[in-house]
């Protein structure tokens, strides 16, 4: 007994040693885990206060957070009815932005699994009543659209009748059209804004505000002396980087800006629009009997039917002033509303036809320097249509350059007087990009590690997936639609349309004229 | 329970150690994913060439399936991580590594002839060290490492006496 006892025991006992080691044997990855949490909390911390420390002695701390304004939205007696003019495909992201869309693109966006953020758009209270097109084809697309039932924000299908348009001023006369839109070519912009605003409609007008500068002082005095909400179409700058710009401007983080660079830079035939011809090379839809000529060519030089001239009316100065109304529009907008440079003392451009040799007027390669010696700042504007290098739009200040695209990157200059005791001891990388701004994640933020630097020096920091991306042009439209019923003024009202169209035309004088224009701000003129 | 006495020490005492080493750098890489704000794979799905570019082209393409792969790219990240490291699960943990890691090799392997605009942070033709991680990977999974020393003991313990 006592024999088999004892061996017992001594089993019990060489058992739990087992259990003992194989536990301990068994827990192993416990410890290293413990090493790697503190390990995981150090760096973060270390980051985090990296990021901290930079992004205060920047004085970029407590930047707000950009929010889209709420609605003001009205009751259904305030319900606000469209008219479109012109419904080729700027006019589709109009409609959109207003929350209506093509059945045909609603089944394309579902099969896509890209309805999402569209249906997500608030209801703005408003129904497309009327299109005025003069192509049988876009009119019925119109058409479809404004009568589709799929809306966004939940809004209910539109119970009202919705009118075709021969012409433009059968639409002005009607009494059920409350606003318009204006996507027409651009040689109809300021005589369709005048009659529009003599009529009592508002007018959401695609840039450029004018095409002529006989138009300018008509148009900026009619709509100033009128009671009409105008908008004029540059939604980039609703975009939330812009509100963060305007800040980083404020804060005065670049130090003085004496130069801002805006560039153009494309490289096909779409991109010189070159654009009568579909995907396939096949020639577009259109002909004399589905487009009403005359209507189209309204005021400008009576010429026989073109399909050239339907589709690619922006290579011809009878209907558009190139580039400069097409695109440096949009970056003397960008500029304006952030550094509110207004009307140039000066203006110098140059250029030619370098590359697509075909029958246009519009150069393909030009450069305009504008100057305003009273701000102490140059604006150039360089855009090229044979070469895509993106060369990007920068604000260049004595201690830092702000790149702004769809990301905010700013560049601490290695010479920066404010910055040198950071750029001394190490805190300041002058020679990759020290703060980014990716609209996406709402913060601004500190770029510390090699990779991050590697991606913002090249945009590629933004990620258009998380969150609702919500479109620039319905914000655009949202504020005009707002504005009207509040009666405010929005951000690119008649002063801001007024201050680039002067701008614009003296460029393009400049380049007809082949000489250095000035603005007299006392008789209104280009001299 | 299986004798796994058949292995030296110094046998054991490295594929426990190369088990950890991978499991801290797959654990820290979830990590790395979820403490950045909106991360997403997107940016690395773009510059996917070779065989899988349209299957990447397709994720990137479909919002609601790339925000998917992003979860589960991070937490499969974690999850095979904390089984490396844990010892847990560890063939499942090493195999399910080893896949996905040689996933992301297809997507961007270097060959000849494929142009990437992100810089490699070392020089490789054809091998590089995710192709050797994923095989190191399978190694793991081969020898039962979790077995010389990990949570693994425990399950095997626990399948045992419930049996």
């Amino acid at each position: 007994m006592a024999n088999s006892d004892n061996s017992e025991n001594k089993k019990d006992m060489t058992q739990d040693t087992i259990k003992r080691r194989t536990l301990l044997k068994a827990l192993i990855g416990i410890p290293v885990l413990g090493v790697f949490a503190f390990e995981l909390v150090k760096k973060w911390t270390y980051d985090q206060e990296k990021k901290a420390r930079l992004i205060k002695e920047l004085g970029l701390e407590n930047l707000p957070v950009p929010t889209i304004m709420k609605s003001t939205k009205g009751s259904k007696s305030d319900l606000i009815r469209v008219g479109i003019v012109g419904y080729g495909s700027r006019a589709v992201s109009h409609a959109n932005g207003l929350g209506f869309m093509h059945p045909a693109d609603v089944e394309a966006k579902t099969k896509n699994d890209t309805m999402k953020d569209w249906l997500a758009q608030d209801d703005l209270n408003v129904a497309i009543t009327g299109i005025c097109e003069v192509f049988e084809l876009h009119a019925e697309t119109g058409l479809a659209t404004a009568r589709n039932t799929v809306r966004t924000g939940g809004a209910d299908p539109s119970s009202l009748p919705v009118k075709r348009y021969r012409t433009y001023e059968e639409m002005l006369d009607d009494k059920e059209i409350d606003a318009v839109m204006i996507a027409t070519p651009d040689h109809h912009h300021a005589p369709m804004s005048i009659l529009a605003a003599q009529a009592g409609k508002h007018v959401y007008c695609e840039k450029a505000p004018v095409h002529s500068e006989d138009q300018i002082i008509p148009l900026y005095e009619t709509i100033r002396n009128s009671k009409i909400t105008y908008q004029l179409g540059h939604q980039i700058t609703q975009s939330v980087i812009f509100q963060q710009a305007r800040d980083i401007i404020k804060r005065d983080i670049l130090g003085k800006i004496t130069l801002v660079e805006t560039t153009t830079n494309r490289n096909s035939a779409d991109g010189a629009w070159i654009r009568h011809l579909d995907k396939s090379g096949n020639p577009k839809p259109g002909d004399e009997k589905s487009i009403d000529w005359q209507q189209w060519l309204g005021h400008a030089p009576k010429v026989p039917f073109s399909i050239d001239r339907y589709y690619n009316w922006t290579k011809f100065f009878d209907y558009d002033i190139g580039l400069l109304g097409q695109l440096f529009t949009h970056e003397y907008d960008a500029v304006n509303q952030l550094l509110q440079i207004g009307i140039p003392k000066s203006v110098v451009s140059s250029g030619g036809i370098y590359y697509w040799k075909d029958n246009r007027d519009m150069a393909d390669t030009l450069h305009c320097v504008f100057e305003y010696p009273d701000r102490e700042l140059t604006l150039l504007y360089s855009a090229m249509l044979a070469n895509s290098r993106n060369r990007g739009r920068v604000f260049m200040g004595h201690d830092a350059s702000m790149e702004l695209g769809g990301s905010i990157n700013i560049s601490v200059d290695g010479s920066s007087t404010k910055y040198k005791k950071q750029i001394d001891s190490g805190l300041i990388d002058p020679s990759s990009p020290m703060v980014s701004f990716n609209p996406n994640s709402g913060k601004v933020d500190a770029v510390t590690s090699a990779t991050e630097k590697y991606y913002a020096a090249r945009g590629l920091t933004t990620t258009s997936i998380n969150g609702i991306q919500v479109d620039v042009t319905y914000l655009h439209i949202k504020e005009w639609i707002d504005c009207i019923r509040s009666g405010k003024t929005p951000s690119a009202d008649i002063e801001m349309a007024f201050q680039e169209a002067v701008t614009c035309i003296m460029a393009h004088k400049s380049y007809v004229e082949k000489r250095r224009v000035e603005w007299d701000p006392v008789n209104r003129k280009i001299v | 329970m299986k004798d796994y006495s058949r292995y030296t020490s110094a046998e054991r005492f490295v594929l426990i150690a190369l088990r950890i080493l991978i499991g801290w750098h797959i654990l820290y890489e979830g990590f790395a994913k979820l403490l950045i704000p909106n991360w997403s794979s997107v940016s690395f799905l773009q510059e996917s060439q070779w065989i899988l570019k349209g299957f990447s082209g397709w994720i990137i393409s479909n919002p609601g399936i790339l925000n998917a792969v992003d979860i589960l790219n991070t937490w499969g990240l974690i999850l095979i991580g904390l089984g490396l490291m844990l010892g847990l699960f560890t063939r499942a943990s090493a195999i399910a590594g080893a896949i996905l890691l040689f996933l992301y090799y297809l997507n961007n392997p270097p060959l000849t002839g494929l142009e990437y605009s992100v810089p490699a942070e070392g020089s490789y033709l054809v091998v590089s060290k995710t192709l050797i991680e994923s095989m190191a990977l399978v190694v793991l999974a081969i020898f039962p490492s979790g077995y010389f020393a990990g949570l693994d003991i425990l399950v095997d313990r626990f399948r045992n006496r419930s049996k």
